[in-house]
């Protein structure tokens, strides 16, 4: 959060605190008596608006076809798509992480020597604006190379443009880094298959139940005696599952 | 729109372990303390109670505890003549942003170092006069010794209510704890935490092999404690949310738990949150710093004086307010002359994977701190004759690992890392894999330094600070040998794959899975000012009011967490402000 949200969010604790009167920095003395929960503190769950907020249909379609092979249905669990994570990452791309509001996003930027000296490529795009090219080049790939919509290749054929991408090898264009693009979208369906539910993803808990995470829960006191044992427990959101 | 604010006795930067720490010791001496913090104010119950901490997207992946780059990061380069870059997403450099500091979000480990880490340029001399040391390695004393801060440790242990069992109790061996420690006044103020499933393995296996295992002293407290302040803190619940996360339990040591309560009933003390320090500003005379420039969140100036001026921020900002306020000579790597931005050290890390079969290993049961560790190859507790090097790494079992997202990339080498491959990989090592951590010595080289960035600025348009790193031969050769013993311990540990390996194998880089975030150094305490930037105090040497206590006075790290050992420097500093300082201002090494 930036520093103009910080204060206008510690604007109601401010109230019953002595403040410095006009110009002045925010002046705590004496202990603070508000004990509700500071809204910019509550979490802000996906938008259950029933459509999606910035991912076209032809995105979502393109998008969801690599999820798929990413994390495709099989007897561990759901594909992502089936655990919500378009849904999931819509949302994202909607909000703070889409737009990079975390990320320095300052020039000029050395492609040259990123890679060696900061361990990752860096990129001076937001999150939603690297969805955005990075599904037009594969799209647009799609249609040159293979004279099809990507997301009506088969499936072996998107496992092998994924597995192209993952080794760097995929020629996306000048303005696309296929490598970083691919773990973009692997962190994300990752995020979106094992995040708490309340985000859109991990739909009935599907990725937690995969492994046996028990989510949410806050206390494991009467379970750390029983060392080596499969404890059975059922996985709890920090919200109700709908 | 510029003003001054009312004179303070004296202004502390930053709200974390050593700002809290000190402004309690000044203000219960009577002083007028006036703390400048750059993050809101959190507190449990408001912030992040238990409906609200136990998220992983938000803390764990996009960790929202932390300083986001946007507001500030740092250059990076391998060497001096490279072109430094800025770090612009997340990395492993993990500063706090609110009241606490990274005492809100860290994992507890809550270590003292050994005897021998404050006093290792001594000891060499006495112990491997013939030791050929590699060229450019920095090696010195401290000026301060553990037997002078024993006492303070003891008292920040009994603030934090660390648990754990002491292993050297007044001169005496004592079972189950750790019989390499410096020996201690005190038994820990809560009992160790439980073991976990991994913790009892490592414990079985290492105990086989001679090796000493103890309960590491964790900050996620052993049972419900109320502190010397008159705060109550609860029984950790082993809830697995913990390092990256504020504690909702009122269970994790922190600043925010265990001193700020107090603080904020004291009438003499006043918190400015929001609001980020500049610099300090110099006296006429050059001799003293007059108070400190800070920026609004109405983003207008405001000073604030004081007669005395602590810098408490995180070991980044300390180095970088002592650059930006032109306090003492900024370190030269070419001339090797100047000590601010000297001495920078970090954490060296060495790491086994092990992945079990037919495991339970319950993961998600877990704190920041659980863990089973042998000292036997740590520091100087063992002979280096032969070695080549001096330091050594703890080696722990370290159960701190609870959450899925941060796991997805722990599974057998060579497996792929998506499609129904991984999902079954994933399924079967979230319950069979296990860590043993090296977390090794640092030691300074003339060549890795802290500087100000010529090129990238942060939100304020003062210039970055530039890290320039990389790992030197000796610090190399240390974690290749505790690599080796890693090994020795997994191929006894009855996993049916693992890999070992030694971080300095490869160059450095900021964004490396499972690097340290224990950056230290840069404006190093010491006998010597031409080679130290603060006195044994952590007093300046080149402005007697200005004092500078966190990680950032280490001028090398030892084989533990970093916080016990600032926590204490600072109630060594804090007495020495209280009982002679005040009495008679300046240079406390007259």
């Amino acid at each position: 959060m930036n520093r103009r949200e910080a204060l206008f969010s510690l604007g109601t604790i401010a109230a019953s605190l002595a403040v410095a009167p006009g110009l002045g920095a925010v002046e705590l003395k004496g202990v603070p008596h508000d004990t509700q929960l500071s809204d910019d503190h509550m979490p802000q769950p996906a938008i259950r608006s029933g459509g999606f907020l910035v991912l076209s249909e032809a995105e979502r379609r393109t998008l969801g076809a690599l999820y798929d092979r990413l994390l495709p249905a099989d007897e561990y669990g759901p594909s992502a798509t089936e655990a919500g994570c378009l849904e999931f990452i819509d949302s994202q791309l909607a909000g703070h992480y889409g737009a990079g509001k975390a990320l320095y996003l300052e020039g000029p930027i050395r492609p040259e020597s990123e890679l060696q000296l900061m361990g990752t490529a860096q990129f001076l795009a937001s999150p939603l604006e690297r969805y955005r090219s990075g599904l037009a080049a594969l799209e647009a790939y799609a249609q040159r190379v293979d004279g099809q919509h990507l997301a009506d290749l088969p499936a072996e054929r998107i496992d092998a443009l994924l597995g192209e991408m993952e080794a760097g090898r995929l020629d996306l264009g000048q303005a696309i880094n296929s490598k970083g693009l691919f773990e973009l979208l692997l962190q994300n369906v990752r995020e979106g298959y094992l995040a708490d539910p309340m985000y859109g993803g991990n739909r009935n808990m599907a990725g937690w139940k995969m492994i046996g995470f028990p989510g949410a829960r806050y206390d494991y006191r009467p379970y750390i005696d029983r060392r080596g044992e499969n404890l059975r427990l059922i996985p709890v959101s920090l919200i109700p599952a709908d | 729109m510029t003003y001054k604010r009312p004179k303070a006795d004296a202004v502390i930067v930053g709200l974390g372990w050593a700002g809290s720490l000190m402004a309690e010791e000044l203000t219960r001496a009577g002083l007028d303390v006036v703390v400048i913090e750059r993050g809101p104010y959190e507190v449990t119950h408001r912030n992040f109670p238990p409906s609200v901490a136990a998220d992983e997207l938000r803390y764990g992946a996009r960790r929202e505890a932390l300083r986001p780059p946007s507001v500030q990061t740092l250059t990076f380069r391998n060497h001096r003549s490279q072109t430094a870059l800025p770090g612009r997403d997340l990395s492993n450099w993990v500063v706090g942003y609110s009241v606490g500091g990274a005492g809100k979000h860290w994992s507890a480990n809550a270590w003292r170092f050994t005897p021998a880490d404050f006093t290792m340029a001594t000891r060499v001399k006495e112990r491997y006069p013939h030791m050929q040391l590699p060229e450019g390695l920095i090696v010195q004393d401290w000026g301060v010794t553990y037997d002078e801060l024993e006492p303070h440790y003891d008292r920040w242990e009994k603030i934090a209510g660390i648990s754990g069992k002491a292993g050297v109790l007044n001169g005496a061996l004592q079972p189950g704890g750790n019989p390499f420690e410096g020996s201690r006044s005190a038994e820990y103020p809560t009992p160790p935490l439980e073991r976990s499933r991994w913790n009892d393995l490592f414990h079985a296996t290492t105990e086989k092999m001679g090796l000493h295992p103890f309960p590491i002293p964790a900050g996620t407290l052993g049972a419900a404690y109320t502190n010397p302040l008159g705060i109550n803190l609860a029984p950790c619940t082993y809830c697995g949310f913990c390092g990256f996360y504020g504690c909702g339990n009122w269970s994790k040591s922190s600043p925010n738990a265990c001193v700020i309560p107090a603080l904020m009933t004291r009438k003499n003390f006043t918190l400015l949150t929001e609001c980020t320090v500049l610099k300090a500003e110099k006296a006429a005379d050059g001799k003293t710093v007059t108070g400190v420039t800070f920026i609004d969140s109405d983003r207008n100036i405001g000073f604030q004086p004081a007669d005395i001026v602590i810098f408490a921020a995180f070991q980044f900002d300390n180095v970088r307010l002592m650059l930006l306020s032109q306090i003492g000579t900024p370190y030269d790597p070419a001339t090797r002359t100047g000590t601010i931005g000297r001495a920078y050290n970090f954490q060296t890390m060495s790491y086994g994977f092990l992945y079990f079969e037919n495991e339970y290993m319950n993961p998600f049961i877990s704190t920041g701190a659980l863990a089973t560790q042998v000292d036997d190859y740590n520091g100087d507790n063992f002979d280096h004759s032969d070695l080549g090097f001096i330091g050594g790494a703890g080696i722990l079992a370290l159960s701190d690992q609870a959450t899925p997202m941060g796991m997805t990339d722990r599974v057998p080498a060579g497996t792929k890392l998506w499609g129904s491959e991984w999902k079954k990989a994933f399924q079967h090592s979230y319950q069979n894999y296990a860590k043993i951590q090296g977390q090794g010595t640092s030691y300074a080289h003339a060549e890795s330094y802290l500087s100000l960035d010529p090129n990238y600025t942060d939100d304020n348009g003062q210039p970055l600070l530039r890290m320039t790193f990389e790992f030197n031969e000796n610090d190399r050769r240390m974690a290749r040998f505790v690599r080796d013993r890693i090994a020795d311990i997994c191929r006894q540990s009855g996993a049916k794959t693992w890999e070992a390996m030694a971080f300095p194998d490869q160059p450095f880089s900021p964004t490396r899975a499972y690097d340290s975030g224990h950056t230290i150094g840069g404006t190093a305490m010491g006998l010597d000012p031409a080679t130290s930037a603060l006195n044994r105090y952590q007093q300046s040497w080149d402005a007697h009011n200005l004092f500078v206590i966190g990680a950032s006075s280490f001028p090398n790290n030892a084989g533990y967490n970093p916080t016990g050992t600032l926590s204490a420097l600072t109630l060594w500093t804090a007495k020495a402000i209280i009982n002679d300082y005040l009495r008679q201002p300046g240079l406390l090494t007259r």
